[in-house]
């Protein structure tokens, strides 16, 4: 490593500095997209977005939230369904939405066969962390019980959108995960369902990933 | 598949492309497509030319602290639990790769999309060892699963290839029974690709970015594949020129920003994932062991030159896409997988004049490649550059110019020559002029007029039109 270094010090034509600060840059565009925007207009701004995406967007309330889910499973054929071992379905009145028999939910003690139940199930749900509105964006922070496979081995993705995560774009994003002690060691970026235009630049919805997308904007959370 | 493409030489390989009638339809519709696509994701942000600058200005600064950066992103997936190599040449990473591969008895590795493992000719090496490569971006399985046909873009690997060739290939090699359709050709992809990689021992990926302060490392997709390469397999590889990092968190979003938009026109592409480090402790899925393997490969002789803004590079494809020359061409006939206006000015850099001295002159210097760039690399000056550097130090220029220069010396040097080329000129293309131009040369005109037309040298010569003038 040292003599590779010590090369690019030497085309440098300087020895490796101690320490580079961050230089001010001299413009920040990024920074003045929807700024000052309400939650109402960002979400506004996020349902735009999601027409470009092929992705389904559908508001509801905490009150109203499980009976949505159940629409959107049966719209959708229905279960297998994984997801996270996550404590916010509990504060959104989903506990016994986790009880259901088709839903398996992430448990670290099952080991691999998670991933089974990730790779045989329709549905996949998780929470979003963030929600970037200018690009259609849910960020997922996984963990040891969100595996990293319940968003892209079922044939569907849902993510449940509580209103205040959302944020104009990836740049709010990018400094709340530089606020954080430690950094999940995978973080995903996911906007609508996985696509191609590989073959003569025809887009086909589906190939590696979840065929479809849906997002549920909780509005009162 | 190594950085050199297609032997033969330049002027055969264009030869092909021109005639290739599917291609360069193709070519022109993608151009078109993506073009369009980039400028109106641009004027949506209606302020694209200070995004432009704030790119320019993050890569030019990591690339002046390139040193500290690298030390710092090492330091930093060594502090997360990750292996780092150092890489000087192809060969080194390749032995690092098989050393890792062999350690775990790996047999089956499937691999997303990666620029620097194709220019390190990484598949054949693990090949050697009795490895199964499995390619899963659909462009790339694609043309692996055609006997390993090179890529022709930078971005959309298969784009010489319509969907009949497509189907006949998957119907040849894949068992495949159903039509040509894009839906079901991907399907078909899809099933073949998640058995492999379930059953896969290694993934590999290239890297976008890699982020310093966090070691982390950033893979843009649209297909989701290098989502599965990665949290399936038990190990995971990934290879990254050594320039493609930034500082942070906030350098990374706004190239990513300017990647997607450049490439192919979207805010962000279906997948950004950015992976810091092998699973972290309890976690079920990601590898269990993660190696990041920093190449330089030629980099770091471009760094503190003249050609030092090349590697600011971020392989959006845009300059490949407005193109004129690349339009009529084709990415085959570059020679290089690095095709297209940065392919032109990189190739010869990273694998010498020799093979590809032709390369900086399949260019009109239109500069619009340097105008679409999102990182404001001055291609088209790099172009003419590469020019100077193969007339001045390599005395390498095309035979044909040095010819006609030659030519034109000697008849300009002398009044006597010059005043009767000049007079006899139009006589002796005469038989080869219809309507005032020529469309089918003699000689050293051929070149020139297997393209296009010729203007036929004017009969009266301006010096006597001039001399007339005044006098009447």
């Amino acid at each position: 490593m040292e003599a590779f270094l010590q090369r690019l010090s030497s085309r440098l034509g300087r020895d490796m500095p101690a320490f580079v600060e961050r230089p001010q840059w001299k413009h920040a565009p990024q920074q003045t997209v929807f700024q000052g925007y309400s939650q109402d207009e960002l979400l506004d701004e996020l349902k735009k977005q999601c027409t470009r995406i092929h992705t389904t967007l559908v508001e509801t309330t905490t009150d109203g939230l499980y009976h949505t889910i159940e629409q959107v499973i049966d719209a959708h054929g229905g279960g297998p369904i994984v997801v996270a071992n996550d404590e916010r379905y509990e504060q959104v009145g989903l506990s016994s939405f986790l009880k259901r028999e088709d839903v398996h939910v992430w448990d670290v003690s099952l080991g691999r066969a998670n991933i089974e139940a990730a790779e045989k199930a329709n549905i996949g749900i998780t929470f979003s962390d963030m929600t970037l509105a200018e690009s259609g964006t849910v960020v997922l922070l996984n963990d040891r019980n969100q595996g990293r496979t319940i968003s892209f081995l079922p044939k569907t993705y849902v993510a449940i959108i509580p209103k205040s995560t959302i944020v104009p774009r990836m740049t709010q994003a990018a400094r709340i995960i530089r606020e954080q002690k430690h950094v999940p060691s995978c973080i995903n970026f996911i906007t609508g369902p996985s696509n191609s235009a590989d073959i003569e630049m025809n887009l086909v919805v589906g190939v590696h990933g979840p065929m479809k997308a849906t997002y549920i904007v909780i509005t009162d959370c | 598949m190594a950085m050199k493409i297609n032997t033969g030489q330049f002027h055969e390989r264009v030869e092909k492309g021109i005639h290739n009638t599917f291609m360069r339809g193709a070519v022109a519709g993608a151009q078109e497509r993506l073009r369009t696509r980039r400028l109106e994701a641009a004027a949506e942000l209606g302020n694209w030319e200070q995004w432009r600058a704030l790119g320019e200005e993050i890569r030019q600064h990591t690339l002046e602290n390139l040193d500290y950066y690298l030390m710092q992103l090492s330091e930093n997936v060594k502090k997360r639990g990750g292996h780092v190599f150092f890489a000087q040449t192809a060969e080194e990473a390749n032995e690092y790769i098989c050393r890792v591969v062999e350690s775990k008895q790996a047999k089956k590795i499937v691999k997303s999309k990666s620029m620097v493992t194709e220019e390190i000719h990484m598949n054949a090496a693990l090949e050697k060892l009795g490895c199964e490569v499995i390619e899963t971006d659909l462009g790339e399985y694609i043309l692996q699963v055609d006997d390993h046909d090179p890529p022709s873009h930078i971005v959309a690997p298969a784009l010489h290839k319509n969907k009949e060739q497509i189907r006949d290939v998957f119907k040849e090699k894949l068992a495949y029974t159903k039509t040509e359709k894009p839906e079901e050709l991907a399907l078909h992809a899809r099933h073949m690709l998640r058995h492999e990689y379930m059953t896969a021992d290694v993934g590999i990926t290239g890297c976008n970015f890699a982020v310093a302060e966090t070691g982390s490392i950033t893979l843009v997709t649209n297909e989701g594949n290098a989502d599965l390469v990665t949290a399936l397999p038990k190990t995971q590889i990934t290879v990254m020129g050594m320039e493609r990092i930034v500082p942070t968190f906030e350098e990374m979003e706004v190239l990513v920003s300017l990647l997607t938009r450049s490439a192919v026109g979207q805010k962000l592409t279906s997948y950004i994932t950015v992976l810091t480090g092998p699973r972290d402790e309890g976690e079920v899925d990601g590898p269990e062991e993660f190696h990041l393997v920093i190449v330089d490969n030629g980099r770091s002789d471009i760094l503190g030159t003249e050609f030092q803004p090349v590697l600011q590079c971020i392989r959006c494809a845009a300059c490949v896409n407005v193109c004129p020359i690349y339009r009529h061409i084709g990415g085959h006939s570059y020679g290089s997988i690095y095709s297209g206006p940065i392919g032109a000015v990189l190739s010869p850099l990273l694998g010498g004049y020799d093979d590809y001295k032709e390369l900086p002159y399949a260019s009109t210097l239109c500069a619009a490649c340097t105008e679409a760039c999102p990182v404001k690399i001055p291609l088209h000056e790099l172009l003419l550059k590469h020019r100077q550097t193969i007339v001045e130090r390599e005395g390498k220029a095309p035979i044909s110019e040095k010819l006609a220069m030659k030519a034109f010396g000697l008849g300009a040097a002398s009044s006597m020559l010059y005043k009767l080329g000049s007079k006899i000129a139009p006589t002796a293309v005469n038989p080869f002029t219809v309507n005032d131009r020529i469309s089918k040369g003699p000689g050293p005109l051929k070149a020139w007029t297997d393209i296009r037309e010729f203007p036929a040298p004017e009969k009266e010569r301006f010096r006597d039109w001039f001399k007339q003038r005044g006098e009447e």
